[in-house]
C-alpha cells in the first residue's frame, strides 16, 4: 500500500514525538555530555592547545556538534529496542500499514530530537563566546551536513535497535562513535599527531566534515574538504541504510 | 464468505536449522467459531500463530486466512486479521486512549477518536483513558491490548495465550470478552496451555503436540476418544480459585 506511506509515517512520527515531549530529559542528557566537553576543553585544556590563532571555542564547536549527534542516536536505538522487545513492533508489522513507516517514524524523530539538542549546544557555545559571521547560505549548508550526518548515524542505530538482546547492549554501540572525533581534527590540529594516528585522523570522515563546518562558520573557502565531506555524508547514509534494511528484512522474515 | 473457512492450513512445516517445530500441520477453522489450539510450551503454537499473522514465513505447505494466502497476499491477510501476542503490546508512554487512536489512525479509519471512546467504555477503561499505560495493572493492559486488536473489526482474531500471567479476575474478564466476540461472529483462534480455558471457551479444540495436530474436534468428540465415563462419587471441595473469588468478590475491579 504505497499510497499510505506518508500518512502512516506521519502517524508514527507523531507517536514518537509524543514520547520525546513526555521525556524531555532524553534531549537534555543528549546535550549534557557535549556541553561538558565544550566547557572542559575551552576553559581547562584549551589554553594549552595551539590551533594557529582564533578563539578555541570557534575551533572546537564543529566537532562537539558531531559528538552531540553521536550521543543522541543512542536514544533512537533505545526507543526502537523498546518497541521490539515489548511486542509493539510485531503488532505494527501484523497490521495493514506501510511497513517502512515503523522505521521512518523513529528515524525522523531522531532528526527532530537531534536538531533540538544541536540548537541547545550552539546556544551554550554562543554564551561562551562563539561567534560566526556566516551568512544564511553557510548556515543552511552546515544544517544540511549535520542532518545528513544524523540520518546516517540514525540508520546505523536502527541495527542494534532491531537486534539487541538487552537495553544495555543497545546503548553501548554509540560509545565508539562518540570517541571517533577525538582522533580527528575536532579537538587539535592533526599536524602534531604521530604518523599512523595522523593518517587515520586525516582519512576518517570526521576530519573533513569538521573542517568543512569550521570553514563555513569562519567564512573561509572549504576547498577539497568540502567535496570529501559531501561525499562522506551521503555515502555513509547509503551504507547505513542498506545495512539497516538488510537487518530489518531478516528480522521480519 | 460463509463458504470459505476462516483459517485453512495444509501441510504446514517450519524448522529452525535442523530443529523441526511444525511437522505438517493441517487445520480448518470454520468462520464464527472460537477455536482453541492446545499444547504444552514449545509445542509450536506461537510459531503457527506467527505464520498466520504474516510475521514468519513457513518452509512448506499453505495457510490461508479469510480466503487469502499468507505468503501470496500478506497485505490482505493483515487487513482481515488481528494479533494479540503473548505479552500486551501497548505503548507505555501514551495514554490508553492515545493507544487506541494510534491503531485507528494506522488502520485508516474515520473517527478514530469515537472508536477509541466506545472501546474504552466497552472494556471498562473510560476512567483510566487519560492515564499513561505505564500506570495500568496487568489486567487493564491486557484489556487495552485486546481492545486495540478489535479496531477495524477484523473478521479473524489471533489470541496467543491471552490469559497467561493474569490474575483470576482478569482472566474471567478476558473469557467474557472472547465469548462476546464469538457472539458477534468473529472467528477467534486462541492458543492456550490451560485445559480448562479451552474447555470453557472453545467450540472446537485442536491439540498440537510435537509439531502436529494429534487430535481435533468439539469437546464432546474429544471426550469420546476416551473410554466411556464411569460414575464416581467425589466430595466437591471448593477450589482455591473459588475461595479467592468469593473472598475478594468476583465483580471487584482491579483498578
Amino acid at each position: 500500500m504505497p499510497t499510505y506511506v506518508v500518512r502512516d509515517t506521519t502517524v508514527m512520527l507523531k507517536r514518537s514525538l509524543r514520547h520525546i515531549l513526555r521525556s524531555p530529559d532524553t534531549i537534555v542528557t543528549t546535550a549534557v555530555t557535549p556541553i561538558a566537553m565544550l566547557l572542559l576543553f575551552v576553559y581547562v585544556f584549551g589554553s594549552a592547545i595551539d590551533t594557529g590563532g582564533g578563539r578555541y571555542v570557534d575551533y572546537l564547536l564543529p566537532g562537539i556538534l558531531l559528538i552531540t549527534v553521536a550521543s543522541g542516536i543512542a536514544y533512537t536505538a533505545f526507543r526502537l529496542f523498546t518497541d521490539v522487545s515489548g511486542g509493539l513492533f510485531e503488532r505494527f508489522q501484523s497490521m495493514p500499514i506501510a511497513r517502512s513507516a515503523v522505521l521512518w517514524g523513529h528515524v525522523l524523530t531522531s532528526v527532530v530530537a537531534n536538531v533540538i539538542s544541536l540548537v541547545l549546544v550552539v546556544l551554550v557555545a554562543v554564551a561562551m563566546g562563539f561567534r560566526s559571521g556566516a551568512g544564511v547560505l553557510a548556515w543552511l549548508a552546515v544544517a544540511g551536513i549535520l542532518v545528513l550526518f544524523t540520518l546516517a548515524l540514525t540508520w546505523l542505530a536502527v541495527i542494534p535497535g532491531l537486534t539487541a538482546k538487552s537495553a544495555d547492549g543497545v546503548s553501548g554501540f554509540s560509545v565508539p562513535l562518540i570517541f571517533l572525533p577525538f582522533i580527528s581534527s575536532a579537538f587539535v590540529p592533526t599536524g602534531g599527531m604521530p604518523g599512523p594516528v595522523r593518517w587515520f585522523a586525516e582519512n576518517q570522515p570526521v576530519t573533513p566534515i569538521v573542517n568543512t563546518v569550521r570553514g563555513l562558520y569562519a567564512e573561509q573557502p572549504v576547498g577539497n574538504d568540502g567535496w570529501i565531506a559531501v561525499a562522506w555524508c551521503p555515502g555513509l547514509l547509503l551504507v547505513a541504510y542498506a545495512l539497516a534494511m538488510r537487518t530489518y528484512r531478516s528480522k521480519i522474515a | 464468505m460463509t463458504t470459505t473457512s476462516a483459517i485453512e492450513i495444509a501441510g504446514l512445516t517450519k524448522s529452525y536449522g535442523d530443529h523441526s517445530v511444525l511437522g505438517g500441520v493441517d487445520l480448518t477453522v470454520p468462520p464464527g467459531t472460537v477455536y482453541a489450539l492446545l499444547g504444552a510450551n514449545g509445542a509450536g503454537k506461537t510459531t503457527l500463530v506467527r505464520i498466520l499473522a504474516t510475521l514468519l514465513r513457513a518452509d512448506g505447505g499453505t495457510a490461508a486466512v479469510h480466503g487469502h494466502d499468507v505468503a501470496a497476499e500478506p497485505a490482505r491477510v493483515r487487513e482481515s486479521s488481528s494479533l494479540t501476542g503473548q505479552f500486551a503490546a501497548v505503548d507505555e508512554i501514551l495514554t490508553g486512549r492515545e493507544n487506541l487512536v494510534l491503531i485507528g489512525e494506522l488502520r485508516h479509519l474515520e473517527d478514530a477518536g469515537g472508536i477509541a471512546d466506545r472501546l474504552l467504555a466497552r472494556f471498562d477503561l473510560t476512567d483510566a483513558a487519560g492515564r499513561r499505560v505505564a500506570t495500568y495493572s496487568g489486567g487493564m493492559r491486557r484489556r487495552l491490548d485486546i481492545a486495540m486488536s478489535l479496531i477495524g473489526d477484523p473478521p479473524v482474531l489471533f489470541l496467543d495465550e491471552p490469559t497467561t500471567g493474569l490474575d483470576p479476575q482478569s482472566r474471567l474478564e478476558v473469557w467474557k470478552t472472547v465469548q462476546e466476540l464469538a457472539g458477534q461472529g468473529t472467528t477467534v483462534l486462541l492458543t492456550t496451555q490451560y485445559l480448562e480455558e479451552a474447555e470453557h471457551l472453545a467450540h472446537r479444540i485442536a491439540i498440537l503436540h510435537g509439531g502436529r495436530i494429534i487430535a481435533e474436534g468439539t469437546l464432546a468428540e474429544l471426550k469420546r476418544l476416551l473410554p466411556p465415563a464411569t460414575v464416581e462419587y467425589v466430595e466437591k471441595q471448593p477450589t482455591l480459585e473459588d475461595i479467592f473469588l468469593a473472598v475478594v468478590g468476583s465483580d471487584g475491579s482491579d483498578q
